[in-house]
């Protein structure tokens, strides 16, 4: 019987053979928290479990980028609590302004195939854009990380969407994951791991954009096969191949061919339509940005659009570089000063107003086209304000004229 | 007695604790007093100790965030029994110690506003003259229950549910 590569992951660091439905008890090779959590993590070490050290220093990241740089006196204090822990116990720190965890974790190639890495996030699925099992967990769990070295998980089953065909043009994977969700639903892939498969023409920024979104499905995992990625930067160990017999819970297939761009609509990440059905809605803000969209690729698709244009009077368009290198990218061939031309705001690299913290936070009323992830009801700020997510294109076509627009009438 | 309180479906952590209310926000702010301060602030005024949540399916999906079961966790919710939990919310209750269901049966027959008698130890929920019988959870569930959570249970055991 063969294995799906969950299974196969789970099976490697458990030293035996693992299926679905087992648990298994593991030592992760990454362990990533944030500066939203990791103050919280490190009281939970100090008091609950009374210890100072980590069991693990070198496996553990931390990644400042959900309120970056500080904006309050009590985010700056509590992340120079985690500074402070951090340079004495030797754990890598990427400061503020580096980028989003999941963007720099794969930029830094810490994240690779085969591996297992722990987030204090729950998009930390998107490390399956590498092939790595990569699930997030919440503070407790993690706290018991640094301290054991170890975590428990249920060896989940697994959910296979078999991509066929090529996107038409002004279609992106933002729209096959938002037709995922719209197809699987919200809870769909609950406890399951999704693996995207025939997907080895996709480049790494697309993989990204789907392994992300695999967790508003309800998925544990979202795991692309590393086929297709250059090997010298994710060597792929040789056990991590695709079984012909391995045992799938649910299938879906999806036709890039007949793709049209989608939307999801206020509140719910699954509220999808194809673009057509909500046109011409009145827009605020567009926010380009977060770890599902925030990279080169996605301003560069942005500034193919907005060249030589102006966006509309009355509209905002916030742009929040994923991480520091995506922005030099970005500023090295021009990109980023034809977004500028056009009347965008730029922001520092990080989540920006994903979380509704800081950068761009929506007031009462406010109509916000995102390319983010996740719309629920005061995500980003005011529980009054309407959140539509979409592809770069999208978002670009949709600052142009103040309303949701389909690019490929640019 | 104890109310229920009855929510729809996918309710997310958003609408439990707004990330903006996170105690990375509001270091000097109790989260308990943030529990569904947006989404259903007669819950954050009035609920009391041993109040029960009932809900649809996919209850606490979205963010990983454990603050959404700490502000739970700080109303003393007594259980929460829905058709299905996220994942990720499940584990965080399991290991902050809430106890937690699925059960179509008693998710249908309980409403909101219903004063009910919640008696864990005997799995029984009790509404006017209707008892209803709570689910067994699995094993290690309620080995982790039992402990008080997970961090109480690793210190007493020094292993994790299911090692060796
Ligand atoms: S960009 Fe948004 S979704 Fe991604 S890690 Fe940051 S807050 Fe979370």
């Amino acid at each position: 019987m063969g294995q799906t590569l969950s299974e196969k992951i789970l099976s490697q660091h458990a030293g035996r053979t693992v299926n679905a439905g087992e648990f298994v008890v593991v030592e992760p090779d990454v362990v990533m928290s944030h500066d939203s959590l990791t103050p919280g993590i490190i009281k939970i070490l100090r008091q609950e479990l009374e210890m100072e050290k980590v069991r693990y220093p070198e496996r553990l990241v931390f990644v400042f980028d959900h309120v970056a740089p500080a904006s309050t006196v009590g985010t700056a204090d509590s992340q120079n609590l985690a500074r402070r822990f951090a340079q004495e116990q030797n754990i890598r720190l990427f400061d503020v302004g580096r980028g989003i965890c999941h963007q720099v974790l794969v930029e830094e190639r810490i994240a690779g195939p085969g591996k297992i890495v722990i987030g204090s996030d729950s998009h930390s699925t998107g490390y399956g854009s590498v092939g790595a099992f990569g699930t997030g967990m919440g503070s407790t769990d993690v706290a018991l990380v640094w301290a054991t070295g170890r975590t428990w998980l249920r060896v989940p089953e697994t959910y296979r969407v078999v991509v066929e065909g090529r996107f038409p043009s002004g279609v992106d994977a933002k729209d096959l994951a938002l037709k995922l969700c719209r197809e699987i639903t919200i809870d769909g892939a609950n406890y399951m791991a999704v693996e995207y498969h025939g997907l080895d023409w996709m480049p790494l920024n697309g993989r990204q954009t789907l392994a992300s979104m695999a967790v508003e499905m309800g998925a544990k995992a979202g795991i692309v096969p590393p086929t297709g990625l250059p090997g010298d930067q994710f060597p792929a160990p040789d056990w991590l191949t695709l079984d012909t017999d391995a045992r799938y819970t649910q299938s879906l297939t999806v036709d890039l061919t007949r793709l049209e761009p989608q939307v999801s609509m206020p509140h719910a990440v699954d509220h999808v339509v194809d673009l057509s059905g909500v046109a011409g809605t009145r827009v605020d803000v567009v926010f380009l940005g977060t770890c599902t969209n925030g990279r080169y690729e996605d301003m560069k698709t942005a500034a193919g659009l907005l060249a030589g244009k102006r966006i509309a009077k009355n509209v905002r368009l916030i742009v929040t570089p994923a991480s520091s290198r995506e922005l030099s990218r970005a500023a090295a061939d021009g990109t980023l000063a034809i977004l500028l031309e056009a009347g965008a705001t730029l922001t520092t690299p990080g989540c920006g107003m994903c979380m509704g913290r800081h950068q761009g936070t929506l007031g009462d009323g406010d109509v916000c086209l995102s390319t983010a992830n996740r719309n629920f009801k005061g995500r980003m700020g005011s529980p009054n304000a309407q959140i539509y997510l979409a592809s770069p294109a999208v978002a670009a076509a949709t600052a142009l004229t103040g309303a949701i627009t389909d690019p490929r009438a640019c | 007695m104890n109310r229920v309180w009855k929510f729809g479906a996918d309710v997310d952590t958003d609408q439990i604790v707004p990330g903006r209310y996170a105690p990375y926000m509001r270091p000097d702010a109790d989260v308990g007093e943030a529990a569904f301060i947006e989404a259903r602030p007669e819950f954050a005024k009035n609920a009391r100790p041993g109040d029960v949540i009932v809900a649809l399916e996919n209850f606490g999906c979205g963010s990983s965030r454990e603050y959404a079961v700490e502000a739970l966790k700080r109303r003393k919710v007594g259980a929460i029994i829905a058709l299905s939990f996220a994942r990720i919310f499940y584990r965080n209750a399991l290991n902050l110690g809430i106890p937690l269901f699925e059960s179509p049966e008693i998710v249908e027959a309980l409403q909101d506003g219903d004063e009910v008698t919640l008696d864990i130890p005997n799995r029984r929920v009790q509404c006017g003259e209707q008892v209803y019988l709570l689910p067994e959870l699995p094993v290690f569930a309620q080995e982790i229950l039992k402990a008080g959570g997970i961090v109480p249970y690793v210190r007493a055991y020094g292993r994790f549910p299911g090692e060796e």
